[in-house]
């Protein structure tokens, strides 16, 4: 197989790595040195080879311990996972848009077989060989949505589209930033989006939810979204709040550049054909704020943003507690100087850290 | 972010296609069934979508939507029927005299405004006349998926009734064909009085129809939410009118039998579209200032947006008066 898959935890031990393959190709969301929302959408067709950007559906290093962390989070709490009744057609949608895209994008580790309605799905790095009967849900272990989501990084949320309105009834749920699937389900765009501040006021979410809808078969879209995360946890769940919150207490100027990770969404969107309904993979990467500053362009870039970051934004995702102690670390690693346009690392261009 | 910056083009991805049916139905309607030029599978699509048909008319461009009506899970064959109309601006007249098997064209990728409601306990579907053909495509899906559908279409008469024979003799228990000219009509509050909780209705045909059918159900105590109809308005033809466009900086006119959006795509002005027909939104633009009267004829924009002139929707609106400046 081409890619060499990590054996490790998001939790207890936490024993996630970076490869330098993983850190050059980190999707790093700034694309100047200041940030302020917008709906930041273009369309996803492909990217830089190599890149995160570059196929349907991205697969990595961490791939196989993703997968396993998904599967104790579950076993938890089955709640990650629901779909509504009429959401099941979509369901089979997504399974099918999954396996033909990761059949046709790495042959050596997945392989569909269909002759008619029967399918037979391989996958190498998870060791699963099935044969089903496509729409036909008692010839799988699962519902299809949960079947396929089970075996593809990234929290999933399948929107049904009516009356001009996206309602969130469908999805696979456990590397989020800070939202539950189980109190959201059934809300519409506006209602899942409440509490997020600015956004409404600057009219980004009529914008947005325009955009959504109006998403057609075979032009996907794509954007991004960050956070900050102390720890290399994948979930980061109002359901497990009380295990995690008092973890971002635990920073200190020597271990902050190992346990303070930025957290950045890989948003894709594609229209479903047989429902109608619209995917929504929300992929989560993970960088530890060394790896960050090992590459000089985002160590500078990434300072100039947490400094200039307005309030509400540094309140509304997390760290204004641990702000001071980000820039104290961060600006060790700006000197100055100008940064490149746009968010490659251009390690052959841009000049190293002169202090 | 902008990891490959690719700009979205005008209208739905296109997929290139060869004519291989052409198949009279009626005196007035004709199919047209379509195969990929590429030999690969179309897409599966939802019941209720449609396809926008790039027609090259002796080197003008037409593009007209239609409605899907083969069986959405068939990916080998895409089918359409087109009602011949003999009033109006000539797409139905081009596909019927000019376009033939063997043609190779371009439709759109499927879209949908008409979409099922997936969660509807059952699905009441009203059609008249070449309104039948979304739901020739819905009712395959449904029958798939085991949904719960009745039909009730009204025709002219029998020999104008497209597709009727063949969908009573399949569904002889779900479907109801109403005759004109036998005086048979759709007894409509009785139909709505008796449906059980959790229907859907959908309508499609002539605009007179999909208003009577909206306001009898309202009258009915009917959810709007319940009530699913799409309503495609074809460009009317008007006086000529002349448009500054601000950002290309020029000016343009835009002739009796061509639209808005059609002038702007002559003129090489890349504008946003989907449906052509003023329900979907896409090509709604800005009116930066304006001295006359717009004609309004979209079910986008709401009453007092339409009043307000800040906005126009140039696949089927137009303009009469002095001076109009757009944003495009």
């Amino acid at each position: 197989m081409t890619i060499q898959f990590n054996d490790e935890t998001f939790r207890d031990d936490y024993t996630f790595r970076n490869s330098d393959w993983a850190v050059k190709r980190f999707p790093f969301p700034f694309h100047e040195d200041s940030y302020m929302y917008s709906v930041n959408m273009e369309q996803h067709r492909g990217g830089p080879e190599g890149s995160v950007y570059e196929k349907r559906f991205d697969v990595d290093e961490h791939y196989v311990s993703e997968m396993k962390d998904r599967a104790i989070v579950l076993a938890d709490d089955p709640l990650r996972c629901q779909s509504l009744p009429h959401m099941t057609l979509a369901g089979w949608d997504l399974l099918e848009l999954i396996m033909v895209s990761k059949s046709e994008d790495y042959p050596d580790l997945f392989e569909l077989h269909r002759d008619g309605n029967t399918w037979r799905w391989i996958n190498k790095p998870l060791g699963i060989d099935d044969t089903f009967t496509f729409l036909d849900e008692t010839t799988l272990p699962f519902g299809p949505m949960e079947y396929i989501t089970r075996q593809s990084q990234g929290d999933f949320a399948v929107l049904d589209q009516r009356d001009d309105m996206l309602w969130m009834d469908a999805g696979m749920v456990t590397t989020q930033a800070d939202w539950s699937l189980d109190f959201d389900i059934g809300m519409n765009f506006f209602e899942w989006h409440a509490p997020v501040p600015k956004a409404h006021e600057m009219g980004i979410f009529k914008r947005a939810l325009k955009f959504l809808l109006n998403i057609q078969q075979g032009a996907p879209a794509r954007r991004l979204n960050w956070t900050m995360t102390v720890n290399p946890l994948l979930d980061t769940s109002p359901e497990n709040y009380h295990k995690w919150g008092i973890q971002k207490t635990g920073l200190t100027a020597e271990n902050i550049g190992q346990k303070q990770f930025l957290r950045v969404e890989l948003q894709t969107f594609y229209r479903l054909p047989r429902s109608n309904a619209l995917a929504f993979p929300i992929r989560c990467y993970l960088i530890a704020f060394e790896d960050i500053v090992s590459v000089p362009k985002w160590g500078r870039r990434l300072h100039r943003v947490i400094r200039d970051l307005p309030e509400e934004l540094a309140t509304y995702k997390g760290f204004i507690d641990n702000r001071p102690k980000m820039l104290d670390y961060l600006s060790q690693y700006d000197d100055g100087l100008p940064t490149s346009p746009g968010v490659w690392p251009d390690l052959d261009t841009e000049p190293a850290l002169s202090k | 972010m902008s990891a490959s910056p690719t700009k979205a083009k005008a209208g739905a991805e296109k997929i290139s296609v060869v004519v291989s049916a052409k198949v009279p139905v009626n005196d007035l309607v004709t199919r047209f069934e379509f195969k990929r030029q590429d030999g690969g599978p179309f897409p599966t699509f939802s019941g209720g979508a449609h396809t926008v048909v790039e027609m090259n008319d002796a080197g003008r461009t037409r593009l007209n939507p239609y409605s899907l009506m083969s069986d959405p899970e068939d990916t080998e064959t895409y089918a359409i029927s087109v009602r011949r109309d003999d009033e109006g601006r000539g797409g139905s007249l081009f596909m019927h005299n000019f376009v033939n098997v063997g043609d190779q064209m371009n439709i759109t990728y499927p879209v949908n405004l008409f979409n099922l409601d997936l969660r509807a306990r059952k699905h009441l579907f009203l059609a008249g006349g070449i309104g039948i053909t979304p739901f020739v495509a819905m009712s395959k899906q449904l029958d798939r998926i085991g949904g719960n559908w009745e039909l009730h279409y009204g025709v002219r008469s029998a020999a104008l009734g497209s597709y009727a024979e063949e969908l009573s003799t399949k569904n002889p228990n779900k479907v109801h064909v109403y005759e004109d000219d036998k005086g048979e009509a759709i007894a409509l509050e009785a139909l709505l009085n008796g449906q059980p909780l959790g229907t859907h209705v959908y309508v499609c045909g002539p605009k007179g129809m999909i208003d009577w059918v909206r306001q009898t159900a309202k009258q009915a105590g009917w959810p709007d939410d319940n009530v699913h109809f799409e309503e495609f308005a074809a460009p009317q033809p008007g006086e000529p009118f002349e448009v500054r466009l601000c950002k290309s900086d020029r000016t343009i006119t835009v002739g009796e039998h061509e639209s808005l959006l059609e002038a702007l795509e002559r003129e090489g002005v890349d504008a946003p579209y989907l449906c052509r027909g003023g329900a979907c939104g896409q090509c709604e633009t800005d009116v930066i200032r304006h001295d006359g009267a717009f004609v309004h004829r979209d079910h986008w924009l709401e009453d007092e947006v339409k009043a307000s002139g800040k906005k126009i929707m140039p696949c089927v609106s137009r303009f009469v008066g002095a001076s109009l400046e757009i944003d495009r």
